[in-house]
């Protein structure tokens, strides 16, 4: 699903992340730890596109088609009709642009995209309610502008709602789980349960192995100063909340 | 954010090479005389004219709007040019007596004047330099009582009408640039519904400089009898030219009892380049009188051309229960200065009246809402709702409001609201990675933006209003 080779990336003239390599394959679920500053969230905007992030060696490839392709030679847009899909920590506030209109727009893309036949205005709605639904967002939240004055924990439930909807293939959550109190944790933790599946890897980057007690994941990296220090299963979190990365 | 200003490709930038017949350049009393001389003019509208310029020689140019630009030499203007092919020759007949080149020209405008406009459900005049040069679809008109000709025809067949209104809304005194327009106009549009006619399809002004160095002074009125109703739309296109060109034009509209008048204008002026060389002046007098009671006028306007605008189309409230409504976006880019608004004057008891100003400004640009609603003692229980956001684009450019009020009726009920947001580059990009393209996100972020305004046009503007929006911002934040 995805190989990362060596990946080493700059913010402003300072390297952030300082060859970074790590493999994903079809329907693994893999959680990146580590302490602050060692460049997890930098690995998701890079994942993503972000224009800020500037690459200066390695490479991402991401099966597309059973055919390997470099993501970083791909726009931010492609990505995300490939199929990847990143939770973000801050989804950004879009006044004036309905909820409802931008994950109508979004599903149509990635419809045509795949080229297959957007759903009519009914049997959209009726996917968006079941979606709502499954996050617990309460449907009026659809018709409010994106994100405008959401709390953190419907904000974060909304990111979820996108991803159920897109059906993405790879799906990084980027401390989705930061902010939330355990029943929103749950309620999220379900959701990204609900879509689990063989075809679908999914990336959790988080500071609380509490997350991980909700989300089984079937391995752990620990990002130390833009690296992986340390792969192990998921017994490496109970050992991280007991010891911290200092032993690292 | 980062504003990589590639070349801005103006569609319309051409000219056509066509004869014309262009007055020398100047502005005296001979001018005029010779304008509506060549006009074949009643004595009554030279007088017009000639009281107005001598009005306007008195008057001086206003200086309190938010725009900067080097001393206008009025002198170096020409005052009057129009195709030869149409001189002597105010109303035709059929296509034929067009002259070729001028019906290619208005085909690349995306304005094909052939028999098929019949079938769009538009009626429309042309108005190309300084002259009327063709209005269609006459026949369903007809049928309906509904006049709608150039104005210089006007002036010959309705000379009653227009002696009626013409300066009734808008009089020469009103300021300087309607003054210069009153004294020198050489077209534009008129148009009458007679009483209880809703006018069976939508009436269409569409506005051409094309001859270098002149001015277009055109005049549009706009009269809706008791229970009429009408939609009237507007576009104008010009050359891009080194050398700045001056649109002064005035439009009065006036509304009967029960008469409704939605007037819209997609506005895409020649801009000038990047760095502000050339582009249009575009000086304005739009008004709108709701004489009658419980009429209905509202202006709509799209605003994405021209170097400098000024602009306030207004609406005087003087029937009971009448209601006015301004819907406006204002795009301005590069060097452009944009400084718009509108006037809502209540005069009749129960009036009502919207404005919803939407300003996005990217590059350098400079663009300024400027309001003004006025409540009269007589206007018991009016009401006001103003909407005014600005959006920015860039870190370079500069947005203001300006609203007045002068309220002298305590019953009066006015509520403004004002914002001012950015477009940013974290906007567009988690637009993007949920598989938008830039252009969509674009799209959706400006409609979502002015989306108040752009429902208020009619659909195929409106389609047309978005596309030119989102064209001229994608190279501000490409």
């Amino acid at each position: 699903m995805l190989e990362i080779k060596d990946l080493k990336v700059n913010i402003e003239d300072k390297e952030v992340l300082k060859g970074l390599n790590l493999k994903i394959n079809p329907g693994e679920v893999h959680a990146i730890m580590g302490p602050n500053g060692s460049g997890k969230s930098t690995f998701s905007k890079v994942l993503a596109g972000h224009p800020d992030y500037k690459v200066t060696s390695g490479e991402i490839n991401y099966e597309i088609n059973f055919k390997f392709k470099n993501l970083l030679e791909m726009e931010a847009y492609e990505r995300a009709l490939e199929g990847v899909f990143i939770a973000y920590q801050y989804p950004i506030e879009i006044p004036g642009v309905s909820n409802y209109e931008f994950l109508r727009a979004s599903f149509n893309a990635v419809c045509k995209h795949q080229g297959t036949e957007e759903l009519s205005d009914v049997d959209f709605e009726i996917l968006v309610m079941k979606k709502a639904k499954l996050v617990e967002l309460n449907p009026s939240f659809l018709y409010r502008s994106l994100n405008e004055g959401f709390s953190g924990g419907e904000k974060k439930r909304n990111e979820i709602l996108q991803m159920a909807l897109l059906a993405p293939r790879l799906c990084i959550l980027d401390e989705t789980d930061s902010g939330l109190d355990i029943d929103s944790l749950k309620i999220v933790s379900e959701g990204v349960n609900s879509l689990r599946s063989e075809d679908r890897s999914i990336v959790l980057i988080t500071h609380y192995q509490r997350l991980l007690d909700y989300i089984q994941p079937d391995f752990i990296h620990v990002f130390k100063n833009g690296r992986i220090v340390k792969t192990g299963d998921k017994s490496l979190a109970l050992e991280l909340e007991s010891k911290g990365y200092d032993w690292l | 954010m980062d504003s990589t200003l590639k070349d801005r490709s103006y569609k319309y930038g051409f000219t056509t090479d066509i004869a014309s017949d262009t007055a020398a350049k100047g502005l005296n009393e001979d001018t005029i005389r010779f304008i509506s001389a060549k006009k074949d003019e009643p004595s009554w509208l030279l007088d017009f004219r000639l009281k107005a310029f001598a009005l306007w020689k008195t008057m001086s140019e206003p200086d309190w709007a938010q725009v900067n630009y080097p001393k206008i030499d009025f002198q170096n203007i020409s005052y009057y040019s129009a195709p030869k092919s149409s001189v002597n020759k105010p109303k035709l007949n059929d296509l034929s007596e067009v002259d070729p080149e001028l019906i290619k020209t208005f085909e690349k405008l995306g304005i094909p004047m052939s028999e098929q406009k019949r079938l769009t459900g538009v009626a429309m005049d042309v108005v190309f330099d300084s002259v009327s040069v063709g209005t269609l679809n006459h026949d369903l008109l007809d049928e309906y009582g509904v006049i709608f000709c150039s104005i210089s025809e006007a002036v010959k067949k309705h000379p009653e009408l227009v002696k009626k209104y013409l300066g009734k809304i808008v009089p020469p005194a009103d300021n300087f640039y309607a003054a210069l327009n009153s004294a020198v106009f050489t077209d534009g549009s008129f148009c009458y519904i007679p009483k209880g006619v809703k006018c069976p399809i939508d009436l269409s002004t569409y506005f051409r400089i094309n001859a270098e160095e002149t001015g277009q002074f055109e005049r549009t009125l706009l009269v809706a009898e008791a229970g009429s109703f009408v939609n009237y739309l507007e576009g104008c296109t010009a050359p891009q030219r080194d050398e700045n060109q001056l649109h002064a034009a005035v439009v009065e509209l006036i509304a009967m009892d029960d008469a409704e008048i939605k007037y819209s204008t997609v506005q895409n002026w020649y801009t000038g380049d990047k760095d502000g060389r050339g582009g249009i002046y575009n000086f304005v007098t739009k008004r709108g009188k709701c004489q009658g009671k419980n009429s209905k006028i509202s202006w709509t306007q799209v605003e994405s051309g021209s170097a400098i605008t000024w602009k306030y189309p207004s609406c005087i409230l003087q029937g009971d229960n009448s209601e006015g409504a301004f819907y406006s976006v204002a795009l301005t880019h590069d060097k452009m200065q944009a400084d718009t608004g509108t006037k809502m004057v209540h005069i009749g008891k129960n009036t009502k009246s919207t404005i919803i100003s939407k300003g996005i400004s990217a590059d350098g640009s400079s663009n300024s809402y400027r309001g003004l609603v006025k409540i009269l003692p007589s206007a018991e229980n009016a009401r006001n709702y103003s909407q005014c956001d600005s959006m920015l684009v860039g870190n370079n450019c500069s947005a203001n409001t300006f609203p007045y009020m002068e309220i002298r009726n305590k019953s009066a009920v006015v509520e403004h609201e004002a914002s001012t947001s950015k477009l940013s580059e974290d906007q567009l990009f988690y637009l993007m990675s949920r598989g938008l393209s830039l252009e969509e996100s674009i799209s959706i972020l400006v409609n979502g933006f002015c989306k108040d305004v752009f429902k208020q046009l009619p659909l195929e503007f409106s389609v047309e209003a978005v596309k030119l929006i989102e064209m001229k911002l994608e190279n501000s934040v490409g």
